[in-house]
């Protein structure tokens, strides 16, 4: 299973209270990751990535295993650390605003 | 016992206000979506217990939320706003071309008639409609498409569609209004759209009697007379009694004609109310002193409303869709200020009370009135 941290404001839309677990198909990738989020949490849809053109939304990043994974492919395999479930993959929204 | 409610959107969340028809207690329920910008709750008036909602974030982006009970539970909705076609561009601030990009929902409009039917108002500016209780949405692109569309210009605070007026015995005709390209009218359902500018004068603009790039903050209808308009612009408020084909300006004695908001009476529609701001570098009352104006003759002359309001160091600015009026037989009015205060009057504007104080800033207010 794939452990997913949602910052605060998506765990409250999403109705869930701590890390998501989600069983992903193929292998694990950015792409495949926040299709299998999306497709159990469809009110996630537009709030991570934009709905058309899948860009990551500007003040997001990914973070696994103390690495900045927002800048890879969204096709690049996540670490196995995070594709064995060991370590998570956090989705995490800018530190700015009012 | 029939009932009123005033839903509130905040920088922070939502709020639910309510009350018996006395309008003197009130119970506040909230925040809904707490953290959130919410834009605009809004009602249908054909099924009151159905509410819109238009939750946004920087972070984020759109989200719409349903209530079927309301405003007890709420659900997401669809939230894809897709430009119809290839969106080209409009202008920048510069006046640079700058493509067509969605932002958020400034304004719902629920159909008079049907529930499931809402309308949304978008920036970048676009008119977009729902007929499934918003789970997808439609762009109506006649109006975007319109050949002036390249030269609309954002506002400072974005290039919104912020007005959605549908005439009550004409299902084909819709007002709308943008910032700062100025109002428009369809008269087909929203297949094509005609500018309705002529008679505004903005000395903001090259042309300042230009047929777009009007920066219009508001406009108000009375539903029993729906070719009667009233519009705060960003300077002057206006009147027209032809269905915007000419405008008039009625800014008359008031002290300052730069505001945001302006609605009409329930019940006497030659009666309007606006909230005079000291001007477009000072976003705020005149002398530090909240007042509302009304006017019973439509416009021209304006008495000065305070009973209730801080006449002292009053510093807050109450923002273009923060202004309502509920349908007692006494007619009520609320507002919001970027104070977090929702001022409610429930003898027509004469006396005023803090509904609640201490709100993150009001960004839109609405009524119900429940029976």
């Amino acid at each position: 299973m794939i452990r997913v941290i949602l910052p605060h404001h998506l765990r409250t839309l999403a109705q869930v209270s701590a890390e998501v677990e989600l069983s992903v198909e193929g292998a694990a990738t950015q792409r495949s990751v926040l299709d299998a989020l999306e497709a159990r949490y469809p009110m996630l849809l537009g709030t991570i990535r934009d709905q058309s053109t899948q860009q990551r939304r500007a003040f997001l990043r990914i973070f696994a295993c103390q690495e900045d994974l927002s800048h890879d492919s969204v096709d690049v395999p996540l670490p196995a650390a995070v594709a064995r479930g060991d370590e998570p993959l956090m989705i995490v929204g800018a530190i700015a605003g009012g | 016992m029939s009932k009123a409610r005033v839903l509130v959107g905040t920088r922070k969340g939502a709020f639910v206000l309510t009350s018996d028809g006395r309008r003197k207690q009130w119970n506040v329920s909230g925040p809904h979506f707490a953290g959130w910008e919410i834009y605009h709750v809004a009602g249908s008036p054909a099924d009151p217990n159905r509410l819109y909602a238009s939750q946004s974030s920087g972070w984020f982006g759109q989200v719409i939320q349903r209530s079927d009970d309301g405003g007890k539970s709420w659900a997401p909705v669809g939230n894809k706003f897709d430009y119809d076609g290839v969106p080209g561009t409009h202008q920048w601030y510069d006046g640079t071309p700058h493509p067509w990009e969605f932002k958020r929902v400034w304004h719902l409009e629920p159909s008079r008639s049907d529930p499931d039917t809402v309308y949304a108002g978008v920036e970048d500016a676009a008119l977009f409609r729902s007929a499934d209780g918003g789970q997808n949405w439609e762009e109506l692109s006649g109006l975007r498409k319109h050949g002036s569309g390249p030269r609309w210009q954002p506002g400072a605070g974005g290039m919104c569609l912020h007005t959605i007026i549908l005439d009550p015995g004409n299902p084909s005709r819709i007002y709308i209004a943008i910032s700062a390209a100025g109002a428009f009218r369809t008269d087909d359902g929203g297949k094509s759209w005609r500018p309705i500018n002529r008679g505004l004068t903005s000395q903001y603009i090259p042309d300042p009697t230009a047929e777009v790039g009007h920066c219009v903050h508001k406009i108000a209808m009375h539903p029993s007379r729906p070719d009667v308009l009233f519009m705060q612009k960003h300077w002057d408020v206006m009147r027209s009694d032809d269905a915007g084909d000419e405008w008039r300006e009625v800014s008359g004695n008031l002290p300052t004609d730069f505001g945001f908001v302006i609605d009409v009476h329930a019940h006497e529609p030659e009666t309007i109310f606006v909230v005079p701001i000291k001007s477009d570098s000072e976003h705020y009352p005149l002398d530090g002193k909240l007042r509302v104006y009304r006017s019973r003759s439509g416009g021209n002359e304006w008495e000065a409303l305070t009973k209730g309001l801080p006449q002292e160091n009053c510093y807050v600015n109450v923002l273009r869709d923060a202004m309502a009026v509920d349908s007692f037989d006494e007619c009520g009015v609320y507002f919001g200020t970027t104070g977090g205060q929702v001022y409610g009057s429930a003898d027509g504007g004469d006396s005023w009370e803090a509904i609640v104080h201490d709100l993150p800033a009001v960004l839109s207010v609405e009524v119900q009135t429940l029976s």
